[in-house]
């Protein structure tokens, strides 16, 4: 190689390196991990475009602190390693004072031991295991509902619906089988028979086994704990067995806009609990927030059956920069201090946290608004 | 209490056409050639979503599409085998392999750029409403997928046995040097083998895709079923996986039905050990040459 490639090839770096984004030496960093890429690309996508309509109306309002943020989004590939990775990535590379993440359960509990070896808050927007904020980890700062505080909010629609015995499906990992244990703890405190009790991998397509089994057994109402795409393919795969059961789905990751796509009729007849309801904003306790963020959503054209992700990622950035406000510093304990103290309008409601886990190392958890909704002949309807 | 063992029956039935059909194509590629194809499920991938461009998109008919995706799926395998494995042919298995890996990883993500990471679905021109008998019934869908699954199979059987491809196919990954000498054109046989393997995997991914959903990473597990199917039956024997394939598809509808559904992935490697235990070279077995 000659001198002169040689000398062209290190300009050519140097150019690369210096290049880069504007300066944004001043800008408050955020860490964001999601997974963009793999089983759940669909879903981390969404909760980070979510998160960049906060980023874009915070800076437009004038930022926090007189800085503006910037969010540094990270791809988990929908794997826990990855996940790890990531968090170590965003605090010591990026020296982000806090993190947002990691969609799934079972990716947040891989992470939560590293905020604790490098003292950063991360605020969790989608994961429901109960595990999360009950195993004594301070930095965990929760606005998603636990599969407990959803079967709660569920337990008084045992009657009204009428449910006499109830057969459960889960996702095998820390998501469905958390959600099963919680409700089937509930329906049984209601007097409901429980029958068939089935897993399946995140992975898997064909539920054909599963369904027949639960046929079997004979159930009024089976309950899936899920992601949407699992979620359609069950619909399709119980019309295809007649699977005669009402069929309601938990998590509020079950996109209905999509599954209305992408089931066609045997979506109809479905319930599902969701934690935003964009298709009547009214009826969320901050409407003005709700549809405007509806409107900058459709504006960017960005998927409508993401809406019910999307929500997450703009309520979980409003919350740390309220806390990061509050903190007046870019400290990471601060920021941990502050967030206790926020009071926050969100899409989903007003959050706020309260203790959950072992005395003395509690972790936040928000009480988020729980909706029940119903697909009726192709379109969304209240209950 | 027999109503639902029936209904398993059928399932496993039907499950277990699709899973010799993803069998077959890797049994040509990995048994035959000897590749590690982990490319394999990509193809499958890019079969159902050629399908869905085609259909979804183009608005071609079902049918047409279904032999378009393939033929495609062809053009693509070809494609591999000239760029990336045919500069290769006489390096080391684990170069090759990490070839593969690399191709594995470039498909699967360019699917999530062309396509975003959101499931997608293909309409399909067969009645919404299943095929009921008494109380077991079955998607018009899965029937179709079954009798194409056979038939593809037959042809597949009958061009490695009974066509003079087939014989140059043979005859090429058991002694390269002799076949060559006998006139074989050895480099178009690699390469027609593997564009047919991955013809077969595009024609599961578009026969599936209409079934489940189209998602980029729809094709690891089709992989992972491909391997265990092929090593279940014994390198390179359609027959063996076949049945191979009909084989995983029992043990896992019957491990769920009586045992637990937790362990449903789990049931058709537990068969495998304990076949290869028995078996060590596969259900059916071919005599080999090993040098």
């Amino acid at each position: 190689m000659s001198t002169e490639r040689i000398l062209s090839i290190i300009a050519a770096v140097g150019l690369l390196l210096t290049a880069g984004p504007a300066p944004a030496q001043d800008a408050i960093k955020i860490g964001v991990s999601q997974p963009l890429t793999g089983a759940f690309a669909a879903s981390g996508n969404y909760v980070a475009q979510g998160a960049k309509i906060a980023e874009d109306d915070i800076n437009k309002a004038g930022g926090v602190l007189g800085r503006k943020i910037q969010l540094i989004v990270e791809d988990n590939k929908s794997n826990p390693t990855e996940a790890v990775a990531t968090a170590e990535k965003l605090i010591q590379k990026d020296k982000v004072p806090v993190l947002m993440g990691a969609w799934s359960s079972t990716l947040t509990l891989a992470v939560m031991p590293k905020l604790v070896e490098y003292e950063v808050p991360m605020l969790v927007e989608t994961s429901s295991s109960g595990k999360i904020t009950t195993s004594g980890n301070p930095w965990i700062f929760r606005i998603s509902p636990t599969s407990e505080m959803e079967a709660k909010a569920f337990a008084p629609l045992v009657k009204t619906l009428g449910i006499k015995k109830a057969e459960l499906l889960g996702t095998n990992n820390d998501f469905g089988l958390g959600a099963m244990q919680e409700f089937e703890k509930m329906l049984k405190a209601a007097g409901v028979e429980i029958g068939a009790k089935e897993t399946m991998d995140p992975k898997a397509v064909d539920f054909s086994a599963q369904l027949a089994k639960i046929k079997a057994s004979g159930g009024d109402t089976l309950f899936v704990t899920t992601d949407v795409s699992q979620a359609t393919l069950i619909l399709k795969q119980a019309k295809e067995q007649q699977l005669k059961s009402r069929i309601i789905t938990t998590g509020g990751s079950v996109s209905p806009d999509q599954l209305i796509a992408q089931a066609g009729e045997a979506a109809n007849g479905s319930l599902h609990l969701v934690f935003f309801t964009p298709w009547f904003p009214d009826a969320v306790k901050n409407p003005d927030l709700a549809t405007k963020f509806v409107k900058e959503w459709n504006a960017r054209g960005h998927n409508v059956g993401g809406l019910t992700e999307g929500f997450r990622g703009y309520d979980g950035i409003t919350t740390i920069v309220a806390a990061i406000k509050a903190a007046g510093t870019v400290e990471p304990k601060a920021i941990q201090k502050a967030l206790w103290n926020v009071k926050v309008h969100g899409i989903n409601g007003d959050i706020a946290f309260i203790k959950q886990g072992p005395a003395g190392q509690e972790s936040a958890q928000n009480v988020p608004s729980v909706y029940l909704i119903k697909i009726d002949n192709g379109k969304v309807v209240k209950m | 209490m027999l109503d639902q063992f029936l209904q398993h029956c059928l399932n496993a039935l039907m499950l277990g056409g699709t899973y010799a059909l993803l069998g077959i194509g890797l049994t040509l590629i990995f048994g035959i050639m000897r590749v590690v194809n982990f490319t394999h499920g990509e193809l499958y991938a890019f079969g159902a979503y050629m399908m869905y461009a085609l259909v979804m998109r183009l608005g071609i008919d079902f049918f047409a599409a279904l032999v378009l995706a393939m033929a495609l799926g062809i053009v693509l395998g070809g494609a591999i085998e000239l760029t990336l494995l045919r500069p290769l042919r006489s390096s080391d298995i684990d170069i090759t392999m990490l070839v593969m890996i690399g191709a594995w990883i470039v498909l699967q993500n360019s699917e999530q750029l062309a396509w975003t990471g959101v499931a997608q679905s293909i309409a399909n021109p067969f009645p919404a409403e299943p095929l009921v008998f008494g109380s077991l019934s079955v998607s018009w869908n899965r029937v179709f997928v079954l009798l194409v699954a056979m038939f593809l199979i037959s042809a597949t059987y009958f061009l490695v046995n009974g066509t003079k491809l087939g014989r140059a196919m043979r005859a090429t990954f058991q002694d390269r040097e002799t076949a060559a000498l006998m006139g074989v054109r050895i480099e178009r046989v690699h390469t027609a083998t593997f564009a047919l393997g991955s013809g077969l995997a595009a024609a599961s991914g578009a026969l599936l895709g209409p079934i489940f959903v189209v998602t980029p990473t729809m094709g690891d597990l089709a992989a992972t079923k491909a391997f265990a199917i092929v090593i279940l039956g014994g390198l390179g024997n359609v027959v063996g996986a076949t049945v191979g394939g009909f084989i995983l598809a029992f043990a896992e509808e019957i491990g769920v039905a009586y045992i637990s559904s937790g362990y449903r992935d789990a049931m058709g490697f537990l068969l495998i050990i304990l076949i290869l235990l028995v078996r060590p070279t596969g259900l059916i077995a071919q005599k080999e040459r090993i040098s």
